[in-house]
Parts: structure tokens; C-alpha cells; sequence
């Protein structure tokens, strides 16, 4: 890897035509993007979706998503697979011990205000199963 | 030496010094506790958390023709009929009706009671189901209609226990994951929860119920309510450390207030995967300084409260009793406590950011001479022991 590697979080929503297309081996192969998926749920004849971490120069990981725009799937940049609810958060901080990345941290000592780090999110869903507020949902 | 009225007199000229309990140990320091408690009217206390032991009482008005409800449910949770026609208790933990509970373990529980409390107060229309077996007086069989907080005559919350004084720290000793009241709790003491505001918590900063009793003016939930007796299980009378700190459960408050006035963000119902549903309520006391003894115990600090750690995976269940060690709660807070010689990484149940809010927003109405502190009419016991229940062959 030379020292051009960028590393990007995206999510691809598949409409149910596309789910078929063995689109991530192009991206691998074609486009020489090192992939890393957290999670996927691309099953034919329905819609599906994927989080990924992309790894390549700035411009395969650009050719990579035109790639995948040529196809009818939606690339979404902040690769928002977890979704969570800054107003629904009572920042109780039950769910840090659970969040294996510490994507969900006590931001401030005083305070105790916590904070979600999106981009060091694996997408485990562990924050989804146990916050007693419901905060964190999944788009998928 | 400050009297209530004293107090109360700063308060509406607009002059009353208030601090929060978390600044008040700094603010001591500095000025000397002579000086402070002259100058000083009062200090906030406030907690966050779930609290299994809240509901409220609803009057619905009547219907054309009359019913006298004997059975009802409120966005399909049961409440409780055994009132005056159409007077109902809505209870935090009543699960939705065809909830499977943990028939296919853990239960996911993701609407109850609690989540009934919030929707009323974040003004949402629920629906009302009723039914009744008819009277001369009380026709209606059975009512199905929709309405909001403001279309009921009252909506008072009435919470026989709130406000822990001290709460146990959960651990889980045995081979499997357990899902607890207090979370989650992994095999092995893999994790730890706690749920306490500690330093900020109400009756931490009056340990022995100087100026909290019968009658203290609270904020509920955003709403100016009251203490209406002490809590249920309130044993005043636990072990102490030489400063008077309780060394767990201790006393407890039971609540009341206009659900009208409360603020949404403070009423919020929870689901416990495995367990069930609560409410999590945001409450504040203020405690007016009287003299430098009432000033002294809300300096109370994290690491001069002490918390038990016990076993949720067989200590607490078989109710032994048995209490593994105790930890301070500026241990807590760092993420990380010593059990039995290992690291056991910490979660806390109880939202310190919130209940600094809250003792931020009551701090901010006494000063603008919103909010009056209340004498008690009569004190807390200090001296009582919780009774367990004793299963018994026949009637004695």
C-alpha cells in the first residue's frame, strides 16, 4: 500500500433490480480497492444494503464508486448503517462498555455527555440490542 | 442560622445564591463553610434514571351515556379500574397487552407503561379501550376513543418510590449472560452497572433527612410537585460510613406532581431486553441551606459515597443478602472497578449529564424566583429496616 491509500466508510443501498451483480468483486478486482464490509444484507429479488470500508488511492476509490453508480445503486458517503438519536440519548453511558470500537464514548469527564464517533463504528449492532431509550436504530 | 421563610424571601426578591451540588464542594473549599453557609441559600440535587415504582392517575371525564370502566387499557396497555367511574392507574411496568414477555428469553419489551407516561406527555393522542359490566347509573358496556393529556380532567403522577438513596453496583458471578434490571450483565463479572447520580443524587446530599421529608417542594420531571410520604422499602436505618453515608439502598422518596406541566425529555419510558419496561424520570430537590451542618453534607463527594457490589446471577435473586465488596463512585465513573481482584469494566444506568441538567434548570428558577423551597410537615424515619416477605404454611 503506498502512502496515497485513503480509507473511506460507505453504504450502498441496492435497489431489488441490482441485488444480482457481482459489483464488490469488480470493486476488488477492476478498480484494486481494498474492501472491508462491516455488514450486508443483499439478498436477490430484494432490496439490500451494504457498509463497507473501501481502502485505494483517492482517485480507484472515485473510479470505484462510479463503477457502482453505473449501476442503479445509491452510494452514501457517511456510511450511515447505524443511526443514532442525538434527542432520544439520555447519555446514561450504559451502552460504552458494550460498543467493542469505542465508537461510543463518554466525550466529557465533567459532563459525562456521550459521544458517537461514526466513523469508528463496525456496525456490531450491539448499541441497537441494549439501549433501554431505544437511541440507536439501524437503516437496515 | 437561615429559616425557610428567610430563604424563601431571597428567593422571590431575586437575590437567592444558588449552586448545584456539584459546584458547591469547590465553592466551600474557597470560601471557608462559615462564610458559605451565610451566603449561600441553597444548593440543587437532582438524579436521572429509570424508576420501576412510577405511574400516574388519569380522569378521563364521562361519556354520553355513563360508564363506570372495570376494565381499560391505554394505547393497549391494561390499566388499573378499581377506582371511582372513570379514574384509572397507569403503572410504569405494565407491559403491552399480547406482549410475549421472555416467553422466547430475553424478551424484547419495547412498549409499556413507561412509554405510555412519555407519548401522554409529548402530547401524543393514545387510545382508550374500556369495558364494564353496566349499571343502573353506569350504562356503557364498552368505549373505544382517542384523546390527548389536555383532554383529561387530570393527570397527576403519583410514584410511590423514587430516588434511591444509594443503589447496589450489578455484577454477574455465574457461567451465563443474565438480563437484569440493571442491564446486561456478562459471565464471570465480565461487566459491572451502577445506577447513581452519586454526588448530585438528592438524598446523598442530606443523608439523614434534614431538610427532605413529607411536603419537600420537588421538580418532577419539569413540573413543581411534592413529597407526598416516604418511598416504599425506605430504610433509613442501613449500615452508615462514620460520615453518614448509606452503605446501600437506605431511603427512598415517593413523588407526586401535575404530569401537565412536566417536560418531555424528562419523562421517558425504557425497555429492558430480558427484564421489561420502566420509566426513567429526571427529578430535582433543592436543599436550602440552614446552617453550616446542612451545607457541610452537600459537599458530599463521588469518593466518599461508597456502593455494594452483588451478585445479580445468584446473591440478588435468592435474596442471600451477600454483598461481594464496595467500590466509591469516583471509581464507578472512571469505567473501571477492582472485583475480587480483577478489572471489571463499568456502565452506568443513571445519566449524570441529565441530572446536571436538570439541577442547572431548578438552580435557574429558584434564582429567577420561580421555585420556593417548602418546609417538610413531617420528617423521614431514620432509624427503619426494609421487612422481607416471609412464605408461610398457614395462617398464623
Amino acid at each position: 500500500m503506498n502512502k496515497d491509500t485513503v480509507t473511506k466508510k460507505l453504504m450502498f443501498y441496492f435497489p431489488k433490480c441490482e441485488c444480482d451483480k457481482p459489483i464488490i468483486y469488480h470493486l476488488v478486482k477492476d478498480h484494486h480497492l481494498i474492501v472491508n464490509i462491516f455488514r450486508a444484507k443483499v439478498t436477490p429479488e430484494e432490496e439490500g444494503y451494504l457498509v463497507l470500508d473501501v481502502t485505494g488511492t483517492e482517485a480507484a476509490i472515485q473510479g470505484g464508486i462510479d463503477f457502482v453508480k453505473t449501476f442503479n445503486v445509491t452510494v452514501n458517503y457517511s456510511g450511515k448503517g447505524v443511526i443514532r438519536d442525538e434527542e432520544r440519548c439520555s447519555h446514561c453511558g450504559y451502552c460504552v462498555p458494550y460498543c467493542p470500537p469505542r465508537a461510543l464514548k463518554i466525550e466529557d469527564s465533567v459532563t459525562r455527555k456521550i459521544a458517537y464517533n461514526e466513523s469508528e463504528c463496525i456496525e456490531c449492532l450491539a448499541c441497537i440490542r441494549i439501549c433501554p431509550y431505544g437511541a440507536c436504530t439501524s437503516a437496515f | 442560622m437561615k429559616t425557610y421563610e428567610a430563604i424563601n424571601d431571597r428567593i422571590e426578591s431575586g437575590k437567592a445564591v444558588v449552586l448545584t451540588a456539584d459546584e458547591i464542594m469547590d465553592y466551600v473549599d474557597k470560601k471557608g463553610l462559615q462564610a458559605a453557609a451565610e451566603e449561600v441559600d441553597v444548593v440543587t440535587t437532582a438524579t436521572f434514571g429509570p424508576m420501576c415504582s412510577s405511574g400516574c392517575f388519569l380522569n378521563f371525564g364521562h361519556s354520553k351515556p355513563r360508564i363506570r370502566m372495570s376494565e381499560a387499557w391505554v394505547a393497549d396497555v391494561l390499566v388499573y379500574t378499581g377506582l371511582a367511574a372513570v379514574d384509572v392507574y397507569l403503572g410504569c411496568t405494565q407491559l403491552r397487552h399480547g406482549d410475549p414477555a421472555n416467553m422466547y428469553p430475553p424478551g424484547e419489551f419495547r412498549y409499556g407503561g413507561g412509554h405510555v407516561i412519555e407519548d401522554l406527555v409529548a402530547g401524543k393522542t393514545l387510545q382508550l379501550f374500556a369495558l364494564s359490566y353496566g349499571t343502573d347509573c353506569y350504562p356503557l358496556k364498552e368505549i373505544r376513543t382517542y384523546f390527548t393529556i389536555q383532554d383529561l380532567n387530570q393527570a397527576i403522577m403519583v410514584n410511590p418510590r423514587n430516588c434511591y438513596q444509594n443503589y447496589n453496583v450489578a455484577v454477574n458471578r455465574s457461567d451465563h449472560t443474565i438480563y437484569t434490571y440493571m442491564g446486561r450483565l456478562e459471565p464471570h463479572q465480565k461487566n459491572a452497572n451502577y445506577c447513581s447520580a452519586g454526588q448530585l443524587s438528592p438524598l446523598l446530599n442530606d443523608p439523614y433527612y434534614e431538610t427532605i421529608g413529607v411536603g419537600t417542594r420537588v421538580w418532577l420531571a419539569g413540573a413543581q410537585g411534592h413529597v407526598y410520604a416516604e418511598g416504599t422499602q425506605h430504610a433509613g436505618g442501613v449500615g452508615r460510613t462514620p460520615e453518614g453515608m448509606p452503605m446501600g439502598g437506605a431511603g427512598t422518596l415517593a413523588l407526586t406532581g401535575d404530569m401537565k406541566a412536566m417536560r418531555k425529555e424528562f419523562v421517558r419510558g425504557v425497555s429492558f431486553p430480558g427484564y421489561g419496561v420502566s420509566l426513567a424520570l429526571g427529578i430535582g430537590i433543592p436543599i436550602p441551606i440552614l446552617n453550616e451542618e446542612v451545607l457541610r453534607r452537600t459537599c458530599v463527594r463521588d469518593r466518599d459515597i461508597l456502593a455494594p457490589v452483588v451478585d445479580y446471577g445468584s446473591e440478588y435473586p435468592q435474596n442471600t443478602g451477600n454483598v461481594i465488596g464496595h467500590v466509591n463512585y469516583e471509581q464507578l465513573r472512571t469505567g473501571r472497578i477492582e472485583v475480587e481482584g480483577r478489572t471489571v469494566e463499568v456502565g452506568s444506568l443513571s445519566s449524570y449529564y441529565k441530572a446536571l441538567e436538570v439541577a442547572h434548570l431548578l438552580a435557574d428558577e429558584i434564582r429567577r424566583g420561580d421555585f420556593r423551597v417548602a418546609a417538610p410537615i413531617s420528617p423521614l424515619k431514620k432509624d427503619t429496616k426494609m421487612k422481607p416477605l416471609v412464605k408461610r404454611e398457614s395462617p398464623r
